[in-house]
């Protein structure tokens, strides 16, 4: 039987990290800078929270543990992660005009060897006989969520049973499509991203906006790497667990034409087909669901080739995403 | 005059034109600040001497004779692909799909060994696999060209996207066919009847790829340095306007390379499947289709140059592999060493390309 109330609330979770990594992912292509380093810094996000709530729990075992230090640890030490994975990506790109596609690969490796290795030697350090790690006391402080939602049945179970960060990355997004489309920054932003050149003459800070576009886009992936360890996997980190998010979230900036607000639906979408062969009765049928879980990918093609054709001009990439600005370049 | 108008410290050209030894030794300087770097990370995270991790480098690819034989197979495969996807980079067409073209060529020729197995005699099999795969290898990558010439679609999304689908086709085909039932899993095909096995050269069981690939390269250094297809591709890559001023049809040109670039990312999965592993997994390509990118590009798009580059990136994985396993450490250590001499390497590309010039003294001062 296919439940569809206890559907849509894992559609949801499964759909926040998406929506974070996409969020940002958005941010830095409006800048024109294609970061295919995204499942890397999410993933280097999410380990670098780990390591701060670890230690932080590890000093507060004998007591001591408290709600507020234990959110706000990991949240600061993944924002820090994730800056310096993207200031990385800039430094490579906008001050040494190296090519996007390989230094995006580059920091993919990096970040997933990077949290893979961290997670494995803490859990060596935590001498655990699992191969995960833990933490179920910060996990619990990140899932706290409004205290009316078990009263309201249904609908505080569809809408406020989530941790905050879910609401934090709704909200983002639809700060970030605000900016974009209607203040003064974002105007500069897409102009740096459509043509710089233009955007150089008309005396915009082209490499600032650039940098401070893609680090801002890193930290909030960042964001959505943690939030799939304290909140969706319940403060467990096994090794390679995180899969292909990341590249899924670069899959849905293109499902959502590169419009932030539209991600937040899209997102929730992109979650529920992630997860809809767990729901969907198939029998012995074990393959079958190997083919639905092709199904984002099939269908953000499916949009990638519909919106090249109909060319309508507000649907495009960032004209100049994926080049390198060089000034004296003709 | 205004007399507070000041110079910058230092401003950035282009360099016309750096002699080959002179971007090599940028490059070589660079590869040694990395190995450096690598060196000091990895005694700092084992308290090992750093002279020691660099034997244990050394010896992950030279230890023993079986240690080069798999050096130089897994040269040979990433060589394969990288070459696979530098038709399609010469023409800046982003072909990030390498990944999936070889994957959905292993899947045809392991579906040939599978559903002939007992049909066909082994060297019919063989033929079946090779037509199939290439065959596949190009229509996944026929795709996105399609696409990409008739309505300019984004090939790097594209392409990208396609390397998932192919992903969960081999998973799909991986359960339907498993062996044993229930495991999830191909096994070892055709095991005891070796049927649809490439033929052993001698004792050597890398031997034949390795002569393929060695074929293949130089195949595609004369494809693009002196044919008219090849020049076709680099005049399309500096400048589309200029190919169709010229009468050059942009659209088949591009269907054409990205067909080629499939090809022989689809023999690439044939060798995978018909020499090397004689299985199906989803994580085959083992991600070659995404470091065959650095590798072409590090190259500069040169097939040649290009067997340098990949010894480089698999002596370093591997010597990487060999120090995680010799120090205890986790074997995803590799990738961070990987990934910091890749930093290295894009760094240096800058020196090459453009020269710094320092604000002489009493200069600017106005």
């Amino acid at each position: 039987m296919f439940d569809l109330f206890t559907f849509l609330p894992r559609a949801v979770v499964q759909g926040i990290p998406l929506l974070l990594g996409s969020t940002g992912e958005t941010l830095t292509e409006k800048s024109g800078n294609l970061n295919l380093g995204i499942p890397g810094i999410m993933y280097v996000g999410a380990i670098s929270g780990v390591i701060g709530s670890f230690f932080y729990e590890q000093s507060t075992a004998a007591g001591g543990f408290r709600p507020l230090p234990a959110i706000l640890i990991p949240v600061l030490c993944c924002l820090v992660g994730s800056l310096l994975m993207g200031l990385l990506y800039c430094f490579l790109t906008v001050t040494l005009r190296a090519n996007q596609n390989v230094t995006g690969l580059a920091l993919t490796t990096f970040g997933v060897g990077f949290g893979n290795f961290i997670g494995g030697s803490l859990i060596k350090l935590s001498g655990s006989e699992l191969p995960s790690i833990i933490l179920t006391a910060t996990s619990n402080a990140f899932r706290t969520s409004f205290p009316f939602a078990e009263k309201l049945g249904v609908i505080g179970k569809l809408f406020f049973s989530y941790g905050f960060l879910a609401y934090l990355a709704v909200i983002i997004a639809l700060v970030c499509s605000y900016v974009l489309n209607r203040t003064r920054t974002g105007l500069h932003l897409r102009a740096v991203g459509e043509s710089p050149n233009t955007a150089d003459a008309a005396g915009i800070d082209v490499g600032r906006y650039k940098y401070a576009a893609t680090c801002l886009g890193s930290m909030v992936a960042g964001l959505g790497g943690l939030y799939y360890v304290m909140d969706y996997a319940s403060g467990m980190w096994s090794n390679n667990a995180f899969g292909d998010r990341g590249w899924l979230a670069i899959a849905l900036v293109i499902f959502t034409v590169w419009r932030p607000n539209i991600g937040v639906l899209a997102s929730f979408l992109f979650g529920g087909l992630y997860i809809v062969h767990m729901y969907i009765p198939s029998g012995m049928n074990l393959a079958v669901k190997e083919l639905y879980k092709m199904a984002p990918y099939v269908i953000t093609i499916i949009v990638l080739v519909l919106t090249s054709m109909r060319n309508r001009r507000e649907n495009q990439p960032p004209a100049s995403l994926g080049l390198p600005y060089f000034r004296e370049e003709r | 005059m205004n007399k507070n108008q000041r110079s910058p410290l230092f401003h950035i050209a282009k360099r016309g034109a750096l002699s080959w030894y002179g971007a090599w030794a940028i490059r070589g300087g660079a590869v040694l600040l990395a190995l450096i770097c690598c060196g000091v990370i990895t005694s700092l995270v084992t308290g090992e001497d750093p002279l020691a991790v660099y034997k244990a480098i050394f010896e992950g690819s030279f230890g023993s004779s079986r240690k080069i034989w798999v050096l130089l197979q897994n040269i040979a495969m990433l060589l394969c692909v990288s070459l696979a996807v530098t038709p399609a980079f010469r023409m800046r067409c982003w072909n990030l799909g390498a990944e999936g073209q070889a994957l959905i060529g292993a899947l045809a020729s392991a579906a040939c060994m599978i559903l002939l197995a007992d049909k066909l005699p082994s060297w019919a099999i063989i033929l079946c696999m090779t037509v199939t795969s290439i065959l596949a290898g190009a229509v996944w990558a026929g795709i996105p060209a399609f696409f990409k010439a008739r309505f300019n679609t984004n090939e790097t999304l594209f392409t990208l996207m396609m390397n998932y689908v192919a992903t969960q086709l081999v998973s799909y085909y991986c359960v339907v066919w498993e062996s044993p039932k229930g495991s999830g899993q191909i096994g070892i095909i055709n095991p005891n009847s070796h049927l649809g096995w490439f033929p052993q050269i001698g004792s050597y069981k890398y031997l034949l790829n390795i002569l393929i690939v060695a074929a293949v390269c130089v195949a595609m250094y004369v494809y693009l340095n002196y044919s008219k297809h090849g020049y076709e591709i680099a005049v399309v890559g500096e400048s589309e306007r200029t190919a169709r001023y010229v009468g050059i049809k942009v659209d088949r040109v591009i269907v054409r390379t990205m067909l080629l670039s499939g090809a022989v990312c689809g023999l690439a999965g044939l060798l995978l499947v018909g020499s090397t592993n004689h299985t199906l997994t989803p994580t085959l390509v083992e991600g070659r289709g995404f470091t065959a990118v650095m590798v072409s590009w590090l190259a500069k798009f040169n097939p040649i140059w290009m067997i340098l580059t990949s010894f480089l990136l698999v002596f370093l994985g591997r010597g990487a592999g060999e120090i995680a396993t010799n120090f205890g450490l986790n074997s995803s250590f590799g990738d961070i060493l990987t990934g910091v001499i890749l930093f290295f390497i894009i760094g240096s590309e800058f020196f090459i390309n453009y020269e710094i010039h320092f604000r002489k003294s009493g200069e600017g001062e106005g």
